[in-house]
């Protein structure tokens, strides 16, 4: 006979079910994958617009370009988010996250940690595309491409927040935006500065830097926020 | 020795302007089964929603082994299973997906496990379609399979036997009684009748006023 007065010993540590939440996410993702290319083809549409509206010289897109890439990258990775919690909270998956018994910060972790790997560094490797049709020299790449992946994970989780905290609304994209937009600025204001010092073929670390204890902060604190306001939608 | 089970102390729940639960107490020692009962929006699902911490109470109290859940809400979500009303599937993941992520989350579930759970509620035919192709009953069905994967003392069950046909809900049957038998303890909320005998049942009925 099994013992049912505690908890099974084959029992799941939190990184097992955060990996299972995470393995779960790519594989839906995977299964449909309009979804996926979305934000990506807003992104190459938006940064390719640019050259038909200023003027085809390169040399005057170089000096938009940081800032253009920037904005597109902020509008993709915010256009992903509505979808980040809607199903879950749908369809009841998010109430058995909050019932497993395993720390929900750990699950909201994994699940925008596949977010990021779902849209931001698919971003990350569509800028250098986009970054060279605005001018931008091949020797800025590498700045671009690590800029776009630090900041697209502060973005990733300070949206996260927002996400969680609009699940019980049936038109939650504007109220989305207007809530992560003002948050994301310090992101896209480093980020845009690295962009354009890499562009210029300036050191651009220090903004990189900045961008990545963003990405940090967010870490640490991201998480806590949105299982926290998972927990209240769920009531 | 503090007293062993589910206990349920004059429970008062609000929604809104909306006074659902008035008052609800019980006593669910290990090995009982409680019957929900009530017309619709009588508060069963609230009352459900309740007792597994989901939501919160305006006063009352819930005890587990005579301990207030809510000084450790994550120790007592380790011991129980809630089921609602939709069984929370993706419509992309098969059957078998479906259940690995769902019931790896809490527990190490090998291959051979998850099969025979499957086969136990007559899912092993279309365990690997898409649930988006699966009917309500052969959803419930995986659900069940999830139930009996996960030996947690504690299971909550909203409307266990709809949409299942007859030998689907004489398994729910077995399932609980099993369960029953092994010191478990069910909370099932449905105004169907439940597929066991009525001496293992205790009842309470909930009312509007």
């Amino acid at each position: 006979m099994s013992d049912t007065r505690t908890a099974a010993p084959d029992a799941a540590s939190v990184l097992e079910a955060a990996r299972l939440v995470l393995e779960r996410d790519l594989t839906l993702a995977l299964r449909r994958r309009g979804q996926l290319v979305q934000p990506l083809a807003f992104f190459v549409i938006v940064t390719t617009l640019f050259p038909l509206a200023i003027s085809p010289e390169l040399a005057r897109l170089r000096e938009v370009a940081a800032g253009v890439l920037w904005v597109a990258a902020l509008l993709a990775s915010l256009l992903a988010l509505e979808f980040l919690f809607r199903d879950d909270a749908y369809d009841g998956t998010l109430e058995q996250y909050a019932l497993s018994g395993q720390p929900l910060t750990g699950l909201m972790f994994a699940k925008t940690a596949a977010h990021w790997l779902l849209t931001g560094l698919p971003l990350a490797l569509m800028a250098p595309l986009a970054a060279l049709s605005l001018g931008a020299p091949p020797d800025a790449v590498p700045g671009i491409v690590a800029s776009v992946a630090v900041g697209t994970i502060a973005l990733s989780l300070i949206g996260s927040i927002g996400a969680a905290l609009t699940l019980g609304l049936r038109r939650s994209g504007v109220l989305l935006a207007l809530l992560t937009l003002p948050l994301s600025l310090p992101v896209l204001i480093f980020g845009a500065r690295a962009s354009e010092l890499a562009i210029h073929g300036e050191p651009y670390v220090a903004p990189l830097e900045l961008l990545a204890a963003l990405a940090v902060l967010g870490i640490t604190l991201a998480p806590l926020a949105s299982a926290a306001a998972v927990r209240i939608s769920l009531e | 020795m503090p007293r062993e089970g589910l206990e349920v102390e004059n429970l008062h729940l609000w929604r809104g302007e909306h006074h659902v639960l008035r008052g609800v107490g019980f006593a669910l020692p290990r090995g009982g089964c409680l019957h929900v009962t009530g017309p619709n929006g009588a508060g069963k699902t609230s009352l459900l929603r309740a007792a597994c911490g989901l939501l919160y109470p305006e006063s009352g109290r819930l005890l587990w082994d005579g301990r207030d859940v809510h000084e450790d809400l994550p120790t007592f979500h380790s011991v129980l299973m809630y089921i609602g009303h939709e069984a929370p599937l993706k419509a992309d993941l098969s059957a078998r997906e479906n259940l690995r992520y769902w019931i790896g989350t809490r527990r190490r579930i090998g291959r051979d496990t998850l099969g025979a759970a499957l086969q136990r509620v007559g899912a092993t035919a279309w365990s690997e379609r898409p649930a988006r192709t699966l009917s309500a009953g052969q959803r419930r069905r995986v659900a069940l399979a999830a139930l009996s994967l996960l030996l947690v003392p504690l299971w909550l069950l909203d409307e266990p036997t709809t949409n299942l046909d007859a030998e689907g809900q004489q398994l729910v049957g077995t399932l609980i009684e099993e369960h029953l038998a092994r010191g478990g303890l069910v909370l099932a909320a449905t105004h169907h009748e439940l597929p066991l005998p009525r001496s293992r049942v205790q009842r309470l009925e909930l009312t509007h006023e």
